[in-house]
This record gives structure tokens, sequence and C-alpha cells, in this order.
């Protein structure tokens, strides 16, 4: 089978700006592979270099070395990002536009013509339940609004696979919950997500495999059950620990 | 939630943009295949409604934005206000207040040109709304160049209302209007300010603030247009190097006093010959694109986060 996203020994360095400090890497040799209709957990701790790696994977950092695949094709060419959707950790959107509007502008750029647009655009507000403030500006928003109408940008083009960064960041248990039932009706409709969290329990109850990743290195990777089995722990958030504890104290 | 629909639109998507189906396990390789054949297509395609798209949430900002509105309505009641002044109908002193009018359009458009690009790119960096931008099918020289028209396009807009209302004033009062005139300063003013904002444009990849970037471009665009044809006489007068280096700034910079043609108004002289007027607006496409390529190359290579 063939991967949807790919990456390969994937290094990707900055230059500190802390005088003597010189250069910081930030991912060190990745691989990894994610398979389409997967639900993919990318895990780490705060700073571990999962935004970069997916910065990476869209193109806003260049990788000092390796390479990275969406759709088999090099992340460096625009038209890789073609059948994607991206959710950032911050979501924030022109704020003088509506949801509907935001829509609109991201569908034209995805070329979807008009009529088919308005009819995906109904469908998608509904989805996220934003369609009572379809024509408010954004900046009336709430948080958890914000993070729906990030949710239905991601999904205008109809992606095959779906990148998402921190989805449930700083949302309330309902508004978790929301973004959570989304992605498992993307899920059940044979989309591929890749999506970084901090939220253990989701993760272990939406995704079919994880990887783990710490100071810009891959701990581990596998099926949730497999590494709750392999490192002997009940669940997956006390797997996370111990991988981290363990590497902490090393 | 339960019950919204699916995500599965109820008509295929053109082959380019086909995404109707849900992926399957298996499928990836017919989606590469497919991917790789569209590829050229959408490309060329999609370049263009790109910077439309860009272009358009740009003019859209700057409609809905207050201080636009401030500065644009000040300007057409102070030009309508001047324009509407008695003095005791002398030519000279309505060619005074003429003068003054056309200044204060200068000064506006040069003022809303800057201030508008200057925040463009800063703004989607600082608001980080040029990651789900950037995270589409849209190249960054997409949207440097969508910046550059929305920007471009609003001044035009910006002068044609200006220009509606002193052409409309001076008209009543001259009893004499020449449409040719009227047509030729307000487009080499449009593409003066197409320089501008490409000028800014490139400012704003280069420096972070976008108020040094305001400064500096509204100095050097002010000391162009005041010092600019000056230049070469003054290196007549200096010794090598400076000499050099003075005629190398001469050469070099783009001469936007060119572009100053308000006296054909002022003193009702007629028109230039279309052969020059064509001219500077070749020469104004030169510099917007030179200065659009060097923005679009320092863009490339910069990590966005």
């Amino acid at each position: 089978m063939e991967a949807i996203l790919k990456i390969e020994n994937l290094r990707v360095e900055y230059r500190s700006r802390e005088i003597g400090q010189g250069v910081k890497q930030a991912v060190k040799g990745l691989n990894l592979a994610v398979y389409p209709g997967e639900v993919f957990g990318f895990l780490g701790p705060n700073g571990a270099g999962k935004t970069t790696t997916m910065n990476v994977l869209l193109g806003f950092v260049n990788a000092t070395a390796g390479a990275a695949y969406l759709f088999g094709v090099d992340v460096r060419k625009p038209i890789a990002r073609q059948r994607i959707g991206y959710l950032p950790e911050l979501t924030y959107y022109y704020k003088f536009l509506s949801a509907e509007e935001i829509l609109r502008f991201y569908g034209k750029i995805f070329r979807i013509p008009a009529a088919q647009l308005d009819e995906r655009i109904d469908s998608i507000l509904k989805l996220v339940e934003l369609e009572h403030a379809r024509q408010r500006p954004i900046r009336t928003y709430s948080k958890g609004m914000q993070q729906r109408v990030g949710l239905a940008q991601a999904l205008i083009n109809n992606p095959d696979l779906l990148v998402l960064d921190e989805p449930t960041s700083g949302l309330d248990p309902i508004g978790r919950m929301k973004v959570r039932q989304i992605i498992q009706r993307l899920k059940s409709e044979g989309k591929t997500v890749f999506f970084s969290s901090h939220e253990l329990g989701e993760v272990e109850t939406i995704c079919d495999r994880v990887a783990i990743l710490n100071q810009g290195e891959l701990k581990a990777e596998g099926r949730v059950d497999d590494l709750v089995r392999h490192y002997q722990c009940a669940n997956l958030e006390q797997v996370f620990l111990k991988i981290i504890d363990y590497e902490q104290a090393a | 939630m339960n019950s919204a629909p699916s995500l599965t639109p109820s008509a295929p998507l053109p082959p380019e943009t086909k995404t109707g189906t849900p992926t399957p396990a298996g499928r990836a390789s017919t989606l590469i295949a497919a991917q790789f054949e569209t590829q050229a297509a959408v490309r060329q395609g999609s370049a263009w409604t790109n910077i439309q798209a860009i272009a358009g949430v740009v003019i859209k900002e700057l409609y809905r934005r207050k201080d636009f509105y401030v500065l644009f309505i000040l300007t057409a009641l102070i030009t309508l206000a001047l324009g509407s002044a008695r003095f005791f109908g002398e030519d000279g002193s309505v060619r005074y207040l003429k003068e003054i009018c056309l200044l204060l359009i200068w000064i506006a458009g040069l003022v809303i040109a800057i201030t508008t690009t200057a925040r463009q790119i800063p703004a989607e960096r600082e608001n980080r709304t040029i990651f789900p931008l950037l995270a589409k099918p849209v190249t960054r020289q997409h949207l440097v160049l969508g910046k550059f028209f929305g920007c471009w396009l609003a001044c035009g807009l910006a002068l044609l209302v200006f220009y509606f209302f002193f052409g409309v004033i001076s008209a009543v009062r001259e009893h004499d209007w020449s449409p040719g005139a009227y047509f030729q300063i307000l487009t080499l003013h449009w593409f003066l300010l197409g320089i501008i904002v490409a000028m800014t444009l490139l400012g704003s990849i280069v420096f972070a603030a976008p108020s040094s970037n305001s400064t500096i471009t509204l100095l050097v665009a002010v000391g162009i247009l005041l010092l600019g044809r000056h230049l070469n006489t003054l290196a007549l007068q200096l010794a090598a190097p400076a000499q050099q280096i003075v005629y190398a700034i001469y050469f070099t910079i783009p001469h936007l006093e060119l572009f100053d043609v308000r006296d054909l108004v002022i003193h009702n002289l007629g028109t230039i010959p279309w052969l020059i007027w064509c001219g500077a607006l070749g020469y104004a496409a030169a510099y917007s694109a030179i200065f659009l390529g060097a923005a679009c190359l320092l863009f490339r290579r910069k990590a966005l986060n």
C-alpha cells in the first residue's frame, strides 16, 4: 500500500537567536509513513518538533535534509497541497470576513465551481454547526466557533488527508467533544487524518496508530494497543509518560 | 452533531479538483497518478485564480476599514471645498487652488498606497492567516502578486474618485475640460503608485515592522520625487568616486518625478504625446516587475513560524 504521507530522514535545523548557541536541531532524522484511511496521532511534549514537522509538510519551513511527500509529491511543490486540509494550532482568520466569505475565498482557490461551492459551504457549515452565524464577521465569534471555522476551511476541498495541529487546544469540553465527533465522522468516511494533540485520552479513542516524538527524535510508533502492550502500561498516557520520563532520566 | 450531513458533495467536481469520493484504503496510487496528470493544468489555471482571490480579500478588507474611509472622505471633502472656493474669479488663484487640490490628491494617494501595502504581509504573518492560506495550493509568489494587485486596484479606485471630484469641480469652474489630459494624469499617477506599492511590498519582506517600512518607503518616494531629477547635475559637481556613486543611484532609482504631469491640468497644457505616455507606463511596469520579482525571491526562502 502506498503511503499518503511519507517522511524520509527529515532533519530541520534552526540558527539559534541566542549568541553562542549555534544551531538548534528541531527534528533529527525523522522517518514516518501514514497510509490511506488511517487516523494517525502525532504526539510529543512541547518543543518535541511536531509543529516543525507539520510546517515542513505544509511548505512553511524548508527541511535542512531529508524529504517529505504528500500523495507521492514533494511537499515543496504547491500541487502536493491540492488534496489536503490543514487546521493550524492557533486559528486566526480574516476577522473582517464572515465564515461564509472565508469558505468562498478558499473554495475559489481550489477552483470549486460556484454552484457546487454553495452546496459545499452549506453542508460544511451544517457539519461544524455554524449555519446560524454564517453571515457574521469572524471577529464576533467565540474561540470554539473560530476553531470550527478552522475545521470548515480545512474541509472545503473535501480533502483526502487532514493535517490538524492540536485541533482541540484551548477549547472547552463541549468544543472538544464537537471537534472529536467531526474527526470520528471523517474517519468513518475513510479520510486520512494526521493530527497532533496533547489530549492523550482522545488520541487513544480515535487514533489507529500513533508516533511519539521527543526532542526531535521518533521514540515510538505503532498501533495504540501494541504500544500499550509493549510498554506494559494501562493506557497511552502511561506509555507517553514512560517514554518521556525515560528520556528525561537518561 | 449526529444529524450533520455527509461531506460528499452531491455533484462531482471537475477533474482537477475532484474531491467528491472519500479515499478508501489502497487508492493512493490512483490519486497520485491523477495528480500528476492534472498537475500542469492546475498550476497554469490556478495561478491567476489565486492572485485574483487574494486581491479580492485585500480590497474587501480596505472597504471595511474605517481609517481608509476617514482619509478618503477627508481628501474628497477638502478637494471639493477648495475647488468650490472663489477668489474673485482670477485665473491665477484658480490655478493655485488646482495645484493645492492635486498636491493633496498626490499626498493622499501616496499615504493610501504605502500604509495599505506596508501592513499586508506582516499582518498575514502576525495574525497567522498566512498558514491556512499557504497550506492550500497557493505559492508565496501568488500571495505577493495577489497583495500587489489588491493594493494597486484599491489605489486605482481611490484615485478614480479623487480625480472625478476634482474634474467635476474644475469643469464647472472653468468650462474647459480636457478628458485626454485627465486620463493621462490619472493613469500615470496610478502606475506611479504601482511602483510605490511594489516597493512597499518588497520593504514589508525586508523590514519586520510595518511602521518602519512605511516611513522608509515614504522617505524614499518623497526623496526621489523631490531630488531624483537633480541627481545628475549634483553628480557633475562631485569628484570620483562620489560622482560614480551618485550616477549609479541616478541610473538605478525609478524616476517617479517623470509621472508628475500635474501641470497638464493646472495650466491647461493639453496632452503629452501618447507614445511618451505609453513609454512611461512601460517604465512603471518594468520597475514594478523588478520590485515584485525581488520581493518574490526574498519571500520564497523565508521560514514562516
